[in-house]
């Protein structure tokens, strides 16, 4: 479980984030949602500790991550999967390289049992025969299943995502999503999504926060979003006229 | 104001690039594919320049020496004093700044512009421990050796030159080299090549982790770490001649 107490975050005396007060469930796919610019990447970003906060609390369990050492942070780290928007896979190496990369670093497994693990990994987000390829070779769909592999390797207890969709065809978008999915719920990890894809929050979402302007406007799940009395939450769902009839049937 | 904090920036940035390694073995890996990146595919150039400015060194010292009271000698003699102290450790040192600082400056970039520094970083990986550091230590290693090779690939240059346009005679350009020589001369260069390595790898690798924005600022980033290592070695050059000679 991770929860946020009291966040805020500004930029060149700009508030980003402000009081944000929030609880990721472990073992559910949290998503957080909300307009471009809202503030979801940084929130993100200083959940994984890539963004110094200026107030507030982030524990994971009971280690606050803003009064942790550097020693501490490395620990928490190796606990950490993160998927980000592009992928972030090294160009330079290959689709089996990236996988190991941390196993290389972090473990002292023998090469065979590094290059198995890495393998199990692949196959598991449905790559096969990818391994020797390089970033520059594969599609944007498998290029977010490699970082997913990449992610998980080191058995996380904390997988996050940034935007795993954008990019993708709405089909390759739901394979994305089902594998977030399954994977949280095999592992029992606590997994936050930034999203802005409504077919995530319907499909995926467990848990939902909804960020408006640097605040925290709403939270619910993915029945509760239908039936939302919120302003600012319907005019960001339902901003589609096929949303909007969908809303109307419902 | 400016100037001091990005100076402090960047002391803390060299003092990262030499932490503790998370794994020994996989940045001693990093450094060899960086010993090829910045050394081997940078040997080709340093023979095609070397050479010919040897080759042209000869010409424009025998054409400038037309007295019949100078001695022929005195070619090979200024041919090696020239490629000893200067040519083959700031000019090469200052062409390795163009093609290995730009393409440092890019790649570092371009990891930060697609998050992979983030990526590094996420995962508990010493970023720049891990990006600059082993470039860092293969230059010094690398750099001392180009020196070395361009002092004999320029000379070789002079020799065959002097001897095909008929300036100079073999015996007289050996003479020439063997004239005066002070063995001090090659350890102050070799002094110089390990400083200007450093300078020529480090503020490119700078100016590239912290690129903020797109290709254009990367590119931004390229051309400004070229032009800062330039002036660097060239100030630096200036320094330790004083203090050196």
């Amino acid at each position: 479980m991770i929860r946020v107490e009291a966040l805020s975050k500004s930029f060149d005396q700009k508030m980003v984030l402000s009081d944000i007060q929030v609880t990721f469930e472990t073992g559910k796919v949290n998503l957080i949602i909300g307009k471009s610019g809202s503030g979801k990447t940084v929130l993100l970003k200083s959940l994984i500790g890539l963004n110094p906060i200026e107030e507030g609390h982030i524990y994971y369990g009971d280690r606050d991550l803003t009064i942790m050492d550097a020693s501490q942070m490395k620990c928490l780290r190796q606990e950490i999967g993160v998927v980000f928007q592009g992928g972030a896979l090294f160009d330079s190496q290959t689709v089996l390289e990236n996988v190991m990369f941390p196993l290389n670093l972090f473990t002292e497994l023998s090469e065979r049992e590094k290059r198995e693990r890495a393998v199990f990994c692949l196959h598991r987000v449905d790559l096969h025969d990818a391994e020797n390829l390089f970033p520059s070779e594969i599609s944007g769909g498998m290029k977010k299943r490699v970082a997913i592999a990449r992610a998980i390797v080191m058995n996380p207890k904390f997988l996050f995502c940034d935007e795993p969709n954008s990019g993708l065809d709405p089909l390759t978008s739901i394979v994305i999503d089902n594998l977030i999915y399954e994977i949280t719920h095999e592992y029992g990890m606590t997994t936050v999504v930034n999203t802005h894809d409504m077919n995530s929050v319907f499909e995926i979402g467990e848990k939902i926060v909804f960020i408006h302007e640097g605040r925290k406007e709403w939270e619910g799940n993915k029945e509760m979003i239908a039936h939302t009395e919120n302003k600012y939450l319907n005019d960001f769902i339902f901003s589609s006229k096929l949303f909007k009839k969908i809303k109307e049937e419902l | 104001m400016k100037f001091l904090y990005h100076l402090g920036q960047y002391i803390t940035f060299i003092r990262k690039a030499f932490c503790k390694p998370e794994k020994m073995k996989v940045y001693s890996k990093e450094m060899i594919l960086e010993f090829e990146k910045l050394g081997l595919n940078s040997i080709m150039l340093v023979v095609i320049i070397s050479f010919f400015i040897g080759a042209v060194l000869t010409l424009q010292t025998a054409y400038n020496m037309q007295s019949p009271l100078l001695p022929r000698y005195l070619i090979g003699y200024l041919t090696r004093e020239t490629m000893l102290l200067e040519f083959s450790s700031t000019i090469v040192s200052l062409i390795l700044a163009g093609k290995i600082g730009s393409n440092i400056a890019s790649e570092i970039g371009s990891m930060r512009i697609t998050e992979q520094i983030e990526a590094l970083e996420v995962m508990g990986v010493n970023s720049v421990a891990y990006l600059v550091g082993p470039k860092i230590l293969a230059a010094l290693v690398i750099n001392p050796v180009l020196y070395v090779f361009s002092v004999f690939i320029g000379i070789l240059g002079g020799i065959i030159s002097g001897i095909i346009s008929g300036v100079v005679n073999f015996e007289d350009f050996i003479y020439g080299l063997h004239f005066s020589f002070n063995p001090y001369y090659v350890t102050y260069s070799i002094v110089k090549t390990l400083f200007f390595a450093f300078i020529f790898t480090s503020i490119p690798a700078f100016y590239g982790y912290y690129v903020q924005g797109g290709a254009r600022e990367v590119g931004k980033a390229g051309t400004k770490a070229v032009v800062d290592s330039s002036i660097a070695i060239l100030t630096v050059n200036l320094i330790l001649t004083q203090i050196m000679l």
